[in-house]
């Protein structure tokens, strides 16, 4: 018998897919049962005051969470958020519900031990409940007590040699796609480039010192697996600089049917034969290619890298070999101003260990918005607020076109005084001398 | 001439009344002479010696003397 009755959460059991609350239910009875003979160390019903608490916003359409507190382990800024009930007299067990976060795996590669040992640790000292993963990509732990925090921490370091993830105004658990470790699209090795910076910025990552959030994400080809480019504050996304290595036996063979193209995802229905010319080169968003039925053409300089003629007929065409990525700065969902894409900053950039020229960009970026960000401004609006040609400076990124989506409407490349001869004034005299009122 | 830690300590003593809560910016803005990761460093420095504490709303996260304002008691929780 449940402890609360939840009619408006039992409706999101219904139909077809996974539901988080036949999820809670599960854990609420596992805890109920307790199998292992586990002393609990938060209440054993809280799974189920997780259930009431939520059904009773839904029905009042108002949240019952307050938002943050002084929760943490010792030295941490982050990595822990603070949850409290407003109603802690009909739901005690989740009067006290705080959040922690962990990094997870770069690539996001466990193995069945470590996540036994996680769950182990929260059967006993958590609700049970995990969300794997968070929206930043790392190991969300929900539900435990103050007490339980610095227990957790100690176990999570020195027995699983992980770490807690980030979070308030710090630099928030880095993610990286599974680049080189599985595919062929990865322009430079991802996971690497996510553990070194995650291990080389570790203080930003733990004591907060930024106006806001940070985010780094590490896509290793513009498909963009992790979305750096929609959700990072700095993305680093694969790219090259040379042709797409094309094989024309293999294009011959997708024209005729030969290979299945998207390597045979849409196999699930008959979309009738493949068309090279309407589904490639008809697609391409800088009508780059050209294919005359026995040759296909890519002409490089008007490629945009989109990755779909590579995506379509990945047998056929490859990445270029000069690789590295592209960064792009200011990404962020809508709080202040509305969501942003990020903004292309270093076009290319070569991505070999220890990454130093990606570190350089990431510090003058951080102390220019250390400097001038507000609090609460995420650097995508400080951006816009003191102009992206700013942010060319204090990176010391020279302006180039790649930086203007077209010629005459892009808003943030303008003239310094510096580059104009004389400067803003001029001899008015001299100018009348010329030209008649 | 004050050691810069007691600037800091005084600056949120002579806020208590009103505020318990500060933004780092707040404490840039004391040390116009120094960088964002030099102050950084002397407010690690008094987290660690427990004299300031973090409070964290998950989003955000300020800087407080420690016991000061809200505590986990006055939420119910020991």
């Amino acid at each position: 018998m449940a402890k609360h009755k939840t009619p408006l959460l039992d409706q999101l059991e219904s139909g077809p897919w996974p539901s988080f609350v036949s999820d809670i239910k599960q854990e609420a009875d596992n805890r109920a049962k307790n199998p292992k003979g586990l002393t609990h160390q938060v209440p054993v019903d809280c799974p189920e005051d997780l259930l009431g608490v939520l059904e009773l916003s839904y029905t009042e359409k108002e949240t019952h969470w307050k938002h943050g507190g002084i929760v943490g382990v010792f030295g941490y800024g982050g990595g822990v958020i603070g949850r409290y009930c407003d109603q802690p007299e009909k739901f005690p067990g989740v009067a006290h519900f705080h959040t922690m976060r962990v990094a997870q795996p770069s690539g996001k590669y466990y193995n069945t031990k470590f996540l036994r040992d996680l769950c182990d640790i929260w059967d006993l000292r958590g609700s049970g409940l995990t969300n794997m993963h968070g929206s930043t990509g790392d190991i969300v732990l929900l539900g435990t007590q103050t007490p339980q925090l610095e227990e957790i921490f100690f176990e999570l370091t020195h027995n699983m040699n992980v770490d807690l993830g980030g979070s308030g105004s710090n630099l928030r658990t880095p993610a990286a796609c599974l680049g080189m470790s599985r595919c062929e699209y990865a322009c430079y090795n991802t996971q690497d480039m996510c553990y070194q910076l995650t291990m080389d910025f570790q203080d930003e990552l733990h004591r907060p010192a930024f106006p806001y959030k940070f985010k780094f994400k590490f896509d290793g080809c513009p498909n963009g697996c992790v979305c750096a480019m929609a959700r990072s504050d700095f993305a680093v996304v694969g790219t090259w600089k040379d042709d797409i290595k094309i094989d024309q036996e293999k294009v011959k063979a997708y024209a005729g049917g030969a290979i299945k193209p998207n390597a045979g995802a849409h196999s699930g229905r008959d979309w009738g034969k493949f068309d090279l010319q309407a589904e490639v080169v008809d697609r391409c968003p800088s009508h780059c290619m050209k294919w005359d039925g026995s040759k296909l053409s890519i002409k490089t300089a008007d490629c945009v890298r989109c990755m779909h003629c590579i995506n379509t007929m990945p047998q056929a065409l490859r990445i270029g070999d000069e690789r590295g990525a592209s960064i792009l700065v200011g990404a962020k969902a809508p709080v202040v101003d509305g969501a942003q894409m990020g903004s292309l900053l270093v076009p290319f950039v070569r991505c070999e260990h220890p990454y130093d020229e990606v570190k350089d960009v990431i510090d003058n970026i951080w102390n220019w918005w250390m400097a001038e960000g507000k609090n609460r401004e995420r650097v995508g609006e400080t951006m816009k607020r003191l102009s992206f040609q700013k942010l060319l400076e204090v990176t010391n990124t020279p302006p180039s076109p790649c930086h203007i989506k077209e010629p005459r409407s892009n808003p943030y490349i303008f003239f310094k005084q510096e580059e104009v001869p004389g400067g803003w004034s001029r001899d008015l005299a001299a100018y009348r001398s010329r030209h008649q009122r | 001439m004050p050691e810069d830690k007691d600037i800091i300590i005084e600056y949120l003593k002579s806020k208590e009344s009103t505020k318990s809560k500060h933004y780092f910016k707040d404490f840039t803005d004391l040390f116009p002479d120094k960088g964002p990761r030099e102050v950084k460093k002397l407010l690690t420095q008094l987290v660690q010696e427990e004299i300031l504490e973090f409070w964290s709303s998950g989003s955000t996260t300020m800087y407080g003397l420690k016991g000061s304002g809200k505590q986990a008691g006055a939420e119910g929780e020991s």
